[in-house]
């Protein structure tokens, strides 16, 4: 994939060749700029790719993908909207759900309002993102991601500009989600310990042009409770993840 | 509304209003300053009193041309904006043709338009359409260049088409753009409708107050000023707060609760 025309064209990410399982969660890290945002981007469709192929469940991706769900940094909430809409979003656009909105609104809406109680924002369905915080806008983000049931989640950073403590507890949230409905996902982050925790596997990336430097498999045992981040074998795995990636001490 | 709002809201724009009236009340007795010259706040008001009839039925002229004017640019802004925005180089390449229209001072087209409509209350509407247009094109069609595209991507991801990407986003984003021309547009039209009456028409405000200056009936030209003034505000008003109705989301923080 490549950014730019001829002599100019920034290589983003090159040879990146990866294999995801159904119903793995994966974690792409790796120095900033280097290419995860890209791959993610790849992946999901968005951007077509340079020179290679790209196949997602056997398929090669023309267009974006219908069965992703994407979350980012940034909510992106539409500020019109209180959450329980904006979660309903996706069913708006997504076949089949599309034709089924306006016979089925009601029903859409008890699922967007279980999906975003179960990630613990039962009194705040009719708020408007304003009225949040940012961990309960991220979450209501990841709901919009998850209501249309996708096969995978894509989540690029998505809890990059939350405070250390509502991380932890959207870690939680996620890890829970995952272990409940079995959906891939594919986590794109610069914290090695949020990769760690989460993730079945690891990718590590170099610098641009972003390559895969490094597969690992986590080993550790789930349900993974967050106790297990202040082991040894944890530490020991961010240890050397952090050693791959290097940079400047 | 608390006593304090109240008197910040309501008493405040009061006793500004009172106070102008009497300034310029006391500016005219003090220098003795001649009718025909600045007719103090005292002689409008007699002559407003006095000349009520045909000064309401020609203000109802002028408000008619005015809103229709309004609303047909309003549909045209809109759509035009729409078209504008759609795509960068519809922006770029419409946006110095509609910088060059707006720069033509309205007051010489009229003309053209009473030669191509004849005297009456069609250039007066037309000239109310073109002169405040123009700010709603700029307006919603800024709103959507500027949408974010972060938030087009998780639209574009699942798979949604362009249409869906401005019925979902870029329309509702540029409704508070929209609305927040609509106050500027609202007076320009009533600009637009008084100055063809102005120049070529047999009813309206503007034309009462060239009959007025011709017959140097000046405080009938200041009771027409005067009428002006207070419909600009109120159609003002009645924009602004349809506009606060509408996008109540862009005001959070200020009346958001």
């Amino acid at each position: 994939m490549a950014y730019g025309r001829g002599t100019a064209a920034v290589k983003a990410v090159e040879e990146v060749s990866l294999d995801i399982a159904k119903g793995e969660f994966i974690a792409v890290v790796g120095p900033s700029g280097c290419g995860k945002s890209s791959l993610m981007k790849l992946i999901s469709g968005l951007h077509p790719p340079a020179a290679g192929i790209l196949t997602v469940e056997g398929k090669p991706v023309s267009g974006p993908l219908k069965s992703v769900g994407m979350a980012f940094q940034n909510s992106n909430l539409l500020p019109w909207r209180t959450a329980v809409e904006n979660v309903l979003l996706p069913l708006e656009i997504v076949e089949p759900y599309r034709s089924r909105m306006s016979a089925e609104r009601p029903q859409y809406r008890d699922k967007a309002l279980r999906l975003l109680e179960s990630v613990g924002l039962a009194g705040f369905t009719d708020k408007h993102p304003w009225e949040l915080s940012g961990g309960m806008q991220q979450r209501a983000s990841i709901c919009r991601a998850l209501v249309h049931e996708p096969d995978i989640l894509m989540l690029d950073e998505p809890f990059g500009a939350l405070d250390a403590f509502t991380r932890e507890e959207l870690w939680c949230t996620l890890r829970d989600i995952q272990a409940e409905r079995k959906v891939t996902v594919m986590l794109v982050t610069h914290d090695l310990r949020e990769a760690v925790f989460l993730a079945d596997t690891v990718y590590v990336m170099s610098n641009r042009p972003g390559r895969i430097l490094k597969r690992c498999e986590v080993g550790l045992a789930r349900p993974r409770d967050l106790e297990v981040t202040y082991t040894q074998p944890f530490q020991d795995i961010v240890h050397e993840l952090r050693s791959l990636i290097g940079g400047r001490h | 509304m608390d006593r304090g709002e109240f008197a910040i809201k309501v008493l405040s724009p009061a006793a500004f209003v009172v106070a102008m009236f009497v300034a310029w009340e006391l500016v005219c007795v003090a220098f003795s300053v001649p009718l025909t010259i600045l007719p103090a706040p005292s002689d409008v008001f007699a002559a407003l009193w006095q000349y009520r009839d045909p000064i309401a039925s020609n203000s109802v002229v002028t408000l008619w041309t005015t809103l229709l004017g309004f609303l047909i640019a309003t549909v045209f802004g809109l759509l035009l904006g729409i078209g504008v925005g759609w795509h960068r180089a519809i922006y770029a390449g419409i946006y110095p043709i509609l910088v060059g229209f707006n720069s033509v001072p309205k007051v010489a087209v009229v003309p053209v338009l009473i030669l191509w409509f004849g005297i009456g209350e069609v250039p007066a509407v037309l000239t109310a359409f073109l002169i405040s247009f123009f700010p709603i094109v700029v307006n919603v069609a800024t709103g959507l260049a500027t949408t974010e595209p972060e938030l087009e991507d998780v639209l574009r991801a699942l798979g949604a088409s362009k249409l869906d990407i401005m019925r979902k986003v870029g329309i509702p984003r540029s409704l508070p753009y929209f609305f927040g021309s609509l106050k500027v547009a609202i007076t320009l039209a009533f600009v637009g409708a008084v100055v063809s009456e102005t120049v070529g028409s047999n009813r309206g405000i503007g034309k009462l107050m060239l009959d007025a200056q011709a017959a140097f009936q000046v405080p009938i030209v200041f009771a027409g000023l005067l009428v002006l003034a207070v419909l600009g505000i109120v159609l003002y008003a009645i924009t602004a707060l349809v506009e606060r109705r509408f996008t109540r989301w862009a005001f959070r923080g200020q009346n958001a609760h």
